[in-house]
């Protein structure tokens, strides 16, 4: 997928003017993080976990490559395939050779967000592969060309009125209204490509190493028609989803639904362990793994670690003020949100995404609720430090704050300043507050600004100071 | 293949630099080989079977109660009128001894794209979020779980333990390792995509039915 980050105040101005995304986000915000909250006040354990999974994560990633080394030894050991890939390419080329080695027609796919970050589908269907994503929200957004705006949630910025005319348009009419027979009418068309499918693709939400087996976990049983029905399962995933055994899985599972759904569960949790049996009736013949680097192992060594231990649950874009403003496309690449707004930049290049680490009030919420405790609010602070450094900040702000050392270190120009600009801003004020203020139109188009109460706080104290 | 062999290379060996050391030696391998990680579980101080079956009912499963195995078949003759389904169903190969009812046409083979209800053996119930634990392989074919649109599921009330990790010793302890495929089933398939509407149904099975034996 092309990046498009660098348009994002475009975009997201667009996003705010856009009354269809405004209802769907609406109606998204509150359910998802009254849910959320309401598991973890039902788990007392809630705030344990999310220390445990933190400092598990910490383990795994100190030993990273022991642990995908056993991985890899215990998949080839149930007659799986472990592929690994350095960057997208290689691993469209990957998976691109295993789809032609078995002339494959129809690809099923389950939800896989690396499948997104390495720009899977272009290339299948370039090779004249037709390309089924099965996931009901990822469906809808493949029948409108769109990319997922949410990591959990792909269709989460389409109304049920825009669903409706996407499926008309693909399915014929009578056009369906009502969710119920929306679902159904998805479920009957998907059913048909699963059983024709030749290969199916999936995410991974864990690998475990004890016993070479991926886990996904979904809430529609897609992933599992994908993966079961078709001749051919490849598993995508990054190379920092390694778990050492069932019991670590367990850990991140009791707080991933919860966190990302607000469920206690989902649905249907699947260890997938290598290919058919001998003795098996149905599932697939071959099973591959292809482990995505991508950027993720030069993470590792620097400032941005913490942010590998992330299992992708969305907690912290269902509770960005910003991205409930704004949806996830306004972010311009695969992954939206706070956490979308540290790894773009990381995979994609600090100058390929200026804006993202920016579009961000530092307000904590996303690090409140991170089930593995990821200090997202830092890590977009350091980005803010890093674009300083290289020089990517636009020369107007790095002159703007030039001046502004200058005047800070200087503290009786600093308070000759504020006095002045706190009696002009209170001598244009209206009612206590500011209609329209010359450079500060960008506030002030869109609100008032609060007029300031005419002197400066040191001077109020120091009044205070003198009436004692 | 020497290209795969120099991904994979290149990919630790950057790991390692990004951790600052080399391979780890065999002392500490066999150190995290020999890692037996006990983390916090949830408390649960409810009897098993009245957990599972309070959960597994709070996510739209629904469950019945038999006193021994031979009840089945006339529990899932029963399950089917109710539904007003054909009078068919594929059957794991597991159940294969009971004696079903001359009027149901039963199959032991795969599930098909025109299935209508299917009945499996559950390997064991997880009581903490009220789920199946299902594995795969010939007499419990993986298919029967996700195509028909109805599933019964057999399940001994003695098997049903109250965490995770009590499952997994089930798995560890099995003498041909673990299954192709272990699924943990939580009631009937659903979706919230549209809307955050829950809808039943969306691409799994759309009632789930656990019959508890014991």
């Amino acid at each position: 997928m092309e990046i498009r980050s660098k348009e994002f105040k475009e975009r997201a101005v667009f996003a705010i003017h856009d009354a269809s995304l405004q209802q769907a986000l609406g109606k998204a915000r509150g359910g998802f993080v009254g849910k959320r909250a309401q598991q973890a006040a039902e788990l007392p354990e809630f705030e344990q976990l999310r220390e445990e999974a933190k400092n598990t994560k910490n383990h795994i990633l100190d030993n990273l490559d022991h642990y995908l080394e056993r991985y890899e030894a215990a998949v080839t050991a149930a007659g799986g395939h472990v592929h690994w890939a350095r960057d997208a390419k290689e691993a469209r080329k990957i998976i691109l050779d295993i789809c032609k080695r078995v002339d494959a027609k129809t690809v099923t796919k389950g939800k896989s967000m690396v499948s997104e970050e390495i720009g899977l589908n272009e290339a299948l269907i370039e090779h004249g592969m037709e390309v089924v994503e099965t996931d009901l929200g990822e469906y809808i957004i493949q029948l409108a060309h769109e990319p997922p705006s949410h990591i959990i949630a792909p269709a989460v910025h389409k109304t049920k009125d825009q669903v409706s005319d996407l499926f008309e348009a693909a399915h014929g009419g009578p056009r369906k209204t009502e969710v119920a027979d929306l679902v159904n009418e998805a479920r009957r068309v998907l059913r048909d490509k699963y059983f024709r499918a030749d290969v199916g693709i999936t995410g991974g939400n864990f690998l475990v190493a004890e016993t070479g087996s991926s886990i996904i976990v979904t809430n529609e049983g897609n992933g599992d028609l994908t993966q079961t029905l078709a001749k051919v399962h490849i598993v995508t995933s990054g190379i920092e989803r390694v778990v050492p055994t069932l019991d670590d899985a367990t850990l991140f599972l009791r707080l991933l639904a919860r966190s990302a759904t607000g469920q206690e569960t989902e649905t249907y949790t699947t260890i997938s362990t290598g290919p058919r049996r001998a003795d098996d009736i149905d599932g697939p013949e071959e099973y591959h793994v292809v482990l995505v680097d991508n950027g993720r192992s030069k993470m590792l060594g620097g400032r941005f670690k913490d942010m590998l231990r992330c299992i992708r649950c969305g907690a912290c874009m269902n509770h960005c003020p910003v991205y409930g403003a704004v949806g996830g496309h306004a972010y311009g690449w695969v992954y939206p949100g706070p956490m979308g707004s540290v790894l773009t930049p990381l995979i994609k290049g600090l100058d390929n995404a200026y804006d993202l680490p920016n579009a961000c009030t530092l307000n904590g919420r996303c690090a409140s609720v991170c089930p593995v405790k990821i200090p997202l609010p830092d890590l977009l602070r350091e980005l803010r430090h890093m674009q300083h450094q290289q020089d990517i900040t636009p020369a107007m702000q790095r002159r703007a704050l030039k001046v502004w050392r200058y005047i800070a270190t200087r503290p009786k120009l600093y308070h000759a300043l504020e006095q002045v600009g706190a009696r002009f801003l209170s001598a244009i004020a209206k009612d206590g507050s500011i209609r329209r203020l010359p450079l500060a139109s960008g506030w002030t188009d869109v609100r008032d600004l609060p007029a300031p109460a005419g002197r400066t706080f040191l001077e109020l104290w120091q009044g205070k100071r003198g009436q004692k | 293949m020497s290209a795969a062999m120099n991904a994979r290379d290149a990919i630790l060996g950057s790991v390692r630099n990004a951790l600052r050391r080399g391979p780890l030696d065999d002392a500490r391998r066999a150190e995290l080989d020999a890692r037996r990680p006990r983390h916090t579980r949830p408390a649960q101080d409810e009897d098993l079977v009245a957990r599972f079956v309070r959960k597994f009912e709070s996510r739209a499963g629904t469950t019945q109660r038999v006193a021994s195995r031979a009840d089945v078949p006339a529990a899932v003759e029963a399950y089917r009128t109710a539904m007003g389904l054909p009078a068919r169903a594929v059957v794991g190969a597991a159940l294969q001894d009971l004696s079903w009812p001359a009027g149901l046409e039963v199959h032991h083979g795969a599930a098909g794209i025109s299935e209508t209800m299917s009945v499996s053996q559950a390997l064991a119930g997880i009581a903490e979020p009220g789920s199946l634990m299902m594995a795969s392989g010939p007499a419990s074919p993986i298919t029967h779980n996700f195509v028909p649109d109805d599933h019964v599921v057999v399940l001994d009330a003695g098997a049903i333990v109250g965490h995770f990790e009590e499952a997994w010793e089930i798995l560890r302890a099995r003498p041909e390792g673990m299954p192709r495929a272990t699924n943990i089933i939580s009631g009937p398939s659903r979706t919230a995509d549209v809307e955050q509407t829950i809808q039943l149904g969306a691409h799994g099975p759309r009632r789930v039915h656990v019959i508890l034996v014991g």
